[in-house]
């Protein structure tokens, strides 16, 4: 019982930081504002699918998130170096 | 089998002299011509069975519903026109490898060669009349390659485009053709439809049918009014010529008319139309031929006058007749390939070929003289020559057949033919060879090597052998030869002497006479000639194919100019209006299906989709933010993928992604940060609707099939039930890449490994010396660089994720036949990880730690991945077939092994070897662009806490 109201409450703040997270790629001051954004919006993406896990009571996508975790950031690095140094493999 | 790897034999050839060349070009030519001895041999192995009378036959099943089978067989017929084809294909191959310049590229010559001899031998061994219009068509292609061999030459490429021309529009009314003959004798195997000739010459569709197929005969065997591409032809190589006009390419179409004679011979239609043809070219092209100064020129007439002696004598249709025919096919393949190779020799020494500067070379070229004599004897018809014995039998017959109604037309007209015959036969002599030795010649005359006038001096003492002993020779294979056309035995009997009352003989001695007394006024008949118009066949020719030309190219350059947005704009408007009319011409309702809830959270989704979507068309100018937007919806992507319950495509997708994203970052490093605004706004408008067209249609389309039930019963039911007992696994998206649809995972795997391939090999095309190289070499930042090349964080934390990433690598590729995973992912994460590494301590060092090739990966991938589906050979199964068992091992747990799991290894070692493989390459033109290599991990000295400087950096 309590556990689907927390849930509710999970889903509504992890979809408000995305929705949050979206505004900031749109308008942001400049491109790492941008690239950060992207990268907390895997994270919040993450969040939602063991949120959704959670509520559904099943495990199938737990690999998913996994990788989000795993992977997510090796965009955002890439991203990063080529803000930096323009080659990302020097 | 036999006869199928006969065919196959000269194709799987032609791979070879390309390799072969390499090791020189006698190699080159050793290894061409075993290659056709073997078919040869396989032939002959043949042969004791198909002379006792035997049809061998080799049936394979192609595409059974469609009737096309690789069925073969060989009788009398086909072992004549193998042997043919191959015994001469292997005098050829000796004769080029002398014949051949230093300049010209040997290895190509061959392969085109051998590309040819396997058409042809294709031809003539074909059981599926299907088949055979295959190999028919694969002649006029490799043909092609062959006339315009020397590319350099105008008058090899015209030549060349007019000869694929007219063969190849007569191929594609033989085609009509012989689709009307396999419909009335209801199959489409000549065996078949050879027994049905009351049906067919019974059928309205007889004549359109005869016709149509006498048009591919007709152009492939350069008969009237089609003869006018073989001479130009003659712009090709010497051996070229010889081989295509003296025994395969245009007797190809006698070869049909011959193999096609038992169920369209024998009506007025056949009668009138052939013989009549082959009466009027035989005649008009031996004339010509008296007046052609160019050896080769003389030649390439005097072939279309006997393929018209040939042809008429088929059209005869009688079993006599065609019984010459066989003899002549086998007597003017001798001497005119023998003639062909010896005016090449002409050429080589001489460097002329022009009857009006050549005289003289009887002393200076005594072995060449003594083949052309003989030759050019036997194509006259003097005795005892074996030209002689097959034109004697030709008069008689054409004097005992009347033409409506008029007994001594066909005689008469056949005698004027021989004539002209004797009189270019004896120039080609007398021009060439005899009258005094002249001191203009354009190089020295001498006769050359062994090596080239080998060749032609066996054909010679063929000549003369076949002259001599008839019936010891060729008696056998022409009662073969001939039974096979005729369907019923025949025993033929040669003879030199046919007594005072034959009529052939006062014939042969009029022609003779004559030929030698239109020899002696040949200086006034020339002249005559000169002052008489005629029309010019290439002009002719031109002024056809010109309107058609300039419609072509306006149709092709209209549609296909170079842009690929205009390609994609008239494929998509094509696309959309034939929906457009489909939708509505058709009934439509509204689907039944329920619409599936929408929750906040997916919808927040997907409203992030459509906005980034529309945010990358709106500032698609700047690329970097382009690829920013484009991690948004990869990553909505992804998780859609999840949310809509295809887990393993969201693994895949999430990890595809990633390496996308770097892949792309890798090559905007060396493009401009900005796309500029190249069109003008009313073009983008139009370009604009056309997108919305599309995009609409899909989701129209998209909707109407998601809201109702599917039309045709949905394939899941079977991989549900067949997945666990039949492939050993319960994750169905994976038994269905490494099992049920395990071919196909193949073909990927190897297309995914040759894109790799390319990738690396343009890359390397680029680092060699050329404007990129220089452009790269020339590079300069277009922005400004950080300090740190190698941030320490950056190292350390990518070293502590390694092996944890290798071991998720493990643990999805190993539970993948049954949970969501498998080695196409695990091969994407391990490469990620891989490549992690390379972004935090730079190419050099990373580089240097890597002990395996990644083309060695790839290849690996690709052979583990063969010899899993190959193993299932063994067990009697088709390829691919998986096996799997269930095992206890103590202390685990009951597990399974699958060669399934054999065969991911295989797809993992690719994919991950084709992804590293494509990111080295885009890195290595960094290196190039003037970087600096790096072999410390990273910049600093973290034990001193000091930066190394540029010396130990390096």
């Amino acid at each position: 019982m309590i556990l689907n109201y927390a849930l509710d409450f999970a889903f509504l703040c992890f979809g408000l930081g995305l929705a949050m997270n979206l505004y900031r790629v749109f308008r942001a001051p400049g491109v790492p504002d941008r690239i950060l954004a992207l990268d907390t919006m895997v994270i919040n993406v993450l969040a939602l699918i063991v949120l959704y896990g959670v509520r559904t009571g099943s495990g199938v996508n737990f690999e998913a998130a996994l990788l989000f975790a795993m992977t997510g950031f090796v965009s955002t690095v890439a991203y990063c170096k080529f803000v930096l140094r323009g080659d990302i493999i020097e | 089998m036999s006869l199928a790897l006969i065919a196959a034999l000269p194709f799987l050839g032609a791979l070879l002299p390309g390799l072969m060349i390499r090791a020189g070009k006698n190699a080159c030519a050793l290894v061409t011509g075993s290659v056709t001895a073997l078919a040869l041999l396989m032939l002959g192995l043949n042969a004791p069975a198909v002379l006792r009378g035997e049809v061998v036959q080799t049936r394979i099943e192609w595409i059974p519903s469609l009737g096309l089978n690789a069925n073969f067989f060989l009788d009398g017929l086909g072992l004549l026109f193998a042997g043919l084809i191959l015994g001469i294909g292997l005098l050829i191959i000796l004769y080029a490898r002398f014949y051949l310049a230093k300049s010209d590229p040997m290895g190509q010559f061959y392969t085109y060669l051998m590309l040819f001899q396997g058409a042809m031998v294709g031809i003539v061994l074909s059981d599926n009349i299907l088949l055979l219009l295959v190999f028919w068509e694969l002649t006029s292609l490799s043909s092609f390659l062959l006339i315009g061999y020397w590319k350099h030459l105008p008058e090899g490429r015209q030549g060349a485009r007019m000869a694929l021309t007219v063969t190849g529009g007569g191929g594609l009314a033989m085609i009509a053709g012989m689709l009307i003959l396999g419909n009335i004798a209801g199959s489409y195997d000549l065996s078949v439809i050879l027994q049905n000739k009351e049906a067919i010459q019974a059928s309205d569709w007889y004549l359109p049918a005869l016709i149509l197929i006498l048009l591919g005969c007709f152009t492939k065997s350069a008969q009237f009014p089609f003869h006018f591409w073989l001479p130009h032809a003659m712009a090709a190589p010497t051996p070229v010529s010889a081989y295509l006009h003296s025994a395969t390419m245009v007797k190809a179409g006698l070869f049909l008319m011959a193999r096609m004679w038992p169920v369209l011979s024998g009506t007025p239609e056949w009668f009138y139309i052939v013989a009549t043809t082959g009466l009027i070219t035989m005649v008009m092209a031996a004339k010509i031929a008296l007046f052609k100064d160019d050896l080769k020129a003389l030649l390439a007439f005097s072939t279309v006058s006997h393929l018209g002696l040939i042809t008429m004598l088929l059209g005869f249709g009688t079993a006599e007749a065609a019984t010459v025919a066989v003899f002549h096919i086998i007597n003017h393949a001798t001497f005119k390939a023998a003639l062909f190779m010896s005016a090449g020799i002409v050429d080589h020494e001489a460097h002329t070929r022009d009857l009006k500067r050549l005289g003289g070379l009887r002393t200076l070229m005594p072995i060449t003289f003594t083949i052309v004599t003989i030759a050019s004897l036997s194509m006259a018809g003097i005795p005892p020559l074996n030209g002689f014995l097959s034109k004697e039998l030709m008069l008689e017959e054409a004097a005992h057949t009347a033409w409506m109604a008029n007994p001594w037309l066909i005689g008469v007209l056949a005698t004027i033919g021989a004539l002209f015959s004797v009189a270019y036969s004896f120039r080609f002599i007398a021009h060439a060879f005899l009258g005094p030795v002249r001191s203009d010649y354009p190089a020295k005359p001498h006769d050359p090597g062994f090596g080239l006038w080998a060749a032609p001096a066996l054909l010679a003492c063929l000549v003369i052998l076949i002259g001599l002993f008839p019936m010891l020779t060729a008696a056998w294979l022409v009662n073969a030869a001939a039974s096979a056309v005729t369907g019923a035995p025949v025993a033929v009997k040669i003879t030199h002497w046919h007594g005072l009352y034959a009529p052939a003989l006062w014939m042969s001695l009029a022609a003779i006479g004559g030929g030698l007394m239109a020899l002696g006024l040949h200086p006034r008949l020339m002249a005559l000639w000169t002052a008489t118009p005629r029309p010019e066949a290439k002009r002719i020719f031109d002024g056809l194919m010109e309107p058609f030309a300039t419609l072509a190219g306006r149709i092709a350059n209209g549609l296909h100019d170079g842009a690929l947005t205009r390609y994609i704009a008239i494929g998509t408007l094509a696309i959309a209006a034939v929906c457009y009319y489909a939708f509505d011409t058709g009934t439509h309702a509204i689907g039944t299906r329920d619409l599936m809830p929408v929750p906040p959270v997916p919808a927040l989704g997907w409203l992030s989709l459509v906005l980034a979507t529309l945010a990358i068309v709106i500032f698609h100018r700047n690329r970097l933010l382009t690829l920013v937007l484009v991690g948004i919806v990869g990553l909505m992507v992804s998780v859609g993928f999840a949310y809509f319950s295809a887990p393993d495509l969201a693994l895949t997708q999430i990890s595809v992604e990633v390496a996308t994203i770097i892949l792309m970052l890798l090559a905007l490093n060396f493009l401009p940060k900005a796309t500029p605004v190249e069109s003008a706004p009313l073009r983008r408008t139009w370009d604009g609707a056309i997108a919305v067209i599309a995009g609409v249609g899909i989701a129209a389309l998209a909707y109407a099939l998601m809201t109702r039930d599917p039309a045709f019963q949905a394939i899941s039911d079977f991989h549900i039930t067949n997945s666990k007992p039949g492939g050993g696994g319960t994750n169905i998206v994976n038994v269905i890449l490494v099992d049920f649809r395990g071919y196909d995972t193949f073909g990927e795997i190897i297309v995914l490994g040759i894109a790799a391939l390319v990738i690396f090999a343009l890359t390397e095309a680029l680092l060699r010396a050329g404007p990129a190289n220089d452009r790269l070499l020339a590079w300069k930042p277009d922005q400004r660089r950080a300090g740190d090349r190698h941030p320490m964080m950056l190292v350390v934390a990518t070293r502590v994720i390694l092996p944890i990433a290798l071991m998720v690598g493990f643990f999805i590729f190993l539970r993948g036949h049954n949970e969501p995973g498998g080695g196409f992912i695990a091969g994407l994460i391990v490469a990620i990880a891989l490549v992690m590494q390379y972004m935090a301590s730079g190419f050099a060092w990373t580089a240097a730690r890597q002990k395996v090739d990644y083309h060695a990966l790839i290849a690996c991938g690709v052979l583990i991945a063969a010899a899993t589906g190959i193993g299932a050979w063994f067990n009697g199964l088709p390829f691919l077939t998986s096996a799997f068992g269930y095992f206890t091992i103590w202390p685990l747990e009951e597990f399974e092994l699958a060669t399934a799991l054999l065969f991911d290894i295989g797809v993992f070692l690719t994919v991950l070897g084709a992804v590293m493989l494509a990111l080295a390459s885009l890195s290595r033109i960094g290196l190039r662009a003037g970087e600096t290599v790096n072999t410390q991990p990273f910049d600093i000295d973290p034990s001193e806490g000091r930066t190394l400087n540029s010396e130990e950096a390096r």
